[in-house]
């Protein structure tokens, strides 16, 4: 597995600990009220486990398992996807970070930061989406 | 294909239909506490566990003699990550309705019980990512 998907995959894991952390506890509290701020957790719970969570996991995933391009450079330019994982982490904490920060547009600069880095990675990787270069032999 | 990952591919199709009646079910009389049942089996039931069950056969081996890993761990959040979610399907609309101190405390049961799944996935697979 390239370095990138294990950083991702490993990323995506922290924010699968977390985000279920939080949705266990928003939950017991719903059954048993023990502390009213924890539904504050709601949207740090929803966007731990759509981007943190599911979006890395198969960003990771995508890195490792599409088809290559050459041999000298497989994965084509690197350098979008190491963006695309700087960023989508960024956005995720800035947008963690605005309710608190009191700054009215740090939420949507996390939101632009983290559509860029998923672009970045769709143009560092579109060219590895291709169809089979030879056939199968039917038999 | 292994076994767990059968059973987890086949439960989260059960899942996905399952949501999807509840998506219906909303339609043709909103109910208190569907939402959150509808969304669960969607992204939980569905999603996440068709992927649970798909990175434990595919993710690189663990061991030679143990390639997936303690195979009760896996099997503990497969029973875990439903046995929650069938508890919180059950119990969060009728909570809605008419709360009961045992629907209260089949909640808190189901919050522990997702919240064990998700960390003994997590831990099932930490060390099977592993980069060059």
């Amino acid at each position: 597995m390239p370095r990138l998907s294990y950083l991702f995959i490993r990323a995506s894991l922290v924010y699968l600990v977390l985000g279920f952390t939080f949705g266990s506890l928003i939950l017991a509290n719903k059954g048993v009220p023990f502390a009213p701020f924890i539904w504050t957790l709601l949207p740090i719970h929803i966007e731990f486990l759509i981007l943190g969570w599911l979006t890395q996991l198969a960003l990771g995933v995508a890195f490792w398992i599409l088809p290559r391009l050459t041999s000298s450079a497989p994965r084509g330019e690197e350098r979008w996807s190491w963006a695309a994982f700087a960023l989508v982490n960024l956005g995720i904490a800035l947008n963690i970070a605005a309710p608190y920060t009191g700054i009215i547009w740090l939420g949507l600069l996390a939101r632009i930061v983290q559509a860029v880095g998923v672009a970045a990675f769709a143009i560092g990787n579109w060219q590895r989406i291709y169809p089979l270069k030879f056939s199968f032999q039917a038999r | 294909m292994p076994t767990i990952t059968r059973w987890f591919i086949k439960a989260a199709l059960v899942s996905l239909v399952l949501g999807l009646a509840a998506g219906i079910w909303q339609q043709v009389a909103s109910t208190a506490g569907m939402f959150p049942v509808y969304l669960h089996l969607l992204t939980f039931g569905w999603l996440t566990q068709l992927i649970f069950g798909v990175a434990i056969w595919m993710f690189p081996m663990y061991s030679k003699e143990h390639p997936r890993g303690p195979e009760w761990l896996g099997w503990s959040v497969f029973a875990t990550l439903n046995l929650g979610l069938l508890l919180r399907v059950i119990f969060e609309p009728l909570q809605s309705l008419s709360p009961t101190t045992f629907g209260a405390w089949a909640l808190v049961t189901a919050a522990i019980l997702q919240w064990y799944s998700g960390m003994g996935f997590a831990a099932a697979v930490w060390k099977r990512i592993r980069g060059k």
